[in-house]
């Protein structure tokens, strides 16, 4: 009688205990591997990104520069020459997105894929291209904007304002 | 060389960019960086900060975004000079016009001709 009295109460309570200690200590572990995770964790990938945005972003960079160089050596002017190689970018962007390569590099590469005006490309080509099955006019031609349409609106309104700075304040 | 130079400065675009998006605590998406690059090229380039860049690092410089916005602006203060008011409206869009035109005519075949995967 004492015995089975005492037993559910002794067990009860040490175990309560142990397991509230238990808990404080899976809880005070997993707080510190949170905080060596984002200690450790975030970092690396930062570093490995930026990198890769790096050398992707430089690449492309340069591979314009060669188109430049190469339009330069056939007579064009500088600025046919740089206009030339954008068409050409342009063209390179949206032909690789068609094909499927660019999202690939995209994974990879992050802002080293969208920055460059190939990235432009690709931002007008990958949805016009999912959303076809909705036809010519609400499928291709209106998604073809859902990024570029943002950045010819904030273009245009931040050039037309520079030029009404620049006629009325100079 | 040049290339050498174009790469280091299309290089250092891109990885500011990536820094933007991995260390801000916004959801910074492809279109927020391309519409930040495209404003914030213009701007620099309004203030004669970024034809030193497109010096050093000629299509490094140019074919970024930013290059892009660069392009816009030269071309509406351009067009200010030559025309006035009228410049102010017409200037960038000119600027710009072989880029978004090149864009929409690739853009437009590629979506036709080609079906996503998967």
């Amino acid at each position: 009688m004492a015995g089975s009295t005492k037993q559910p109460g002794p067990p009860k309570k040490p175990l309560t205990l142990a397991e509230q200690v238990m808990q404080q200590k899976q809880t005070y572990d997993q707080q510190a591997y949170q905080r060596l995770a984002d200690s450790v964790k975030p970092r690396p990938r930062v570093i490995v990104n930026a990198l890769n945005a790096f050398w992707i972003g430089g690449v492309i960079a340069a591979l314009a520069q060669v188109i430049t160089l190469i339009f330069a050596s056939a007579g064009l002017n500088p600025r046919d020459a740089a206009a030339a190689t954008v068409i050409v970018m342009v063209f390179l962007g949206a032909l690789l997105t068609g094909l499927g390569i660019y999202d690939e590099i995209g994974k990879v590469a992050g802002a080293g894929s969208i920055i460059p005006i190939t990235g432009f490309a690709n931002s007008i080509v990958a949805p016009a291209m999912e959303y076809k099955r909705e036809g010519f006019v609400f499928g291709v031609a209106s998604r073809m904007f859902t990024i570029a349409g943002p950045v010819l609106v904030y273009g245009f309104i931040v050039s037309v304002l520079i030029g009404l700075i620049a006629y009325f304040f100079s | 060389m040049s290339i050498v130079m174009a790469f280091i400065i299309g290089g250092l675009i891109c990885l500011v960019g990536q820094l933007i998006m991995d260390l801000t605590p916004y959801k910074v998406t492809p279109a927020h960086i391309l519409v930040g690059f495209v404003t914030g090229g213009a701007i620099l380039s309004a203030l004669g900060l970024y034809e030193p860049l497109v010096k050093i690092g000629g299509a490094g410089a140019t074919i970024p975004i930013s290059g892009f916005g660069h392009n816009l602006a030269q071309g509406t203060l351009e067009a200010v000079r030559a025309r006035g008011l009228i410049g102010a409206f017409s200037g960038g869009i000119e600027a710009g016009a072989v880029g978004i035109a090149a864009a929409v005519i690739f853009g437009y075949i590629m979506a036709i001709i080609f079906n996503p995967r998967g």
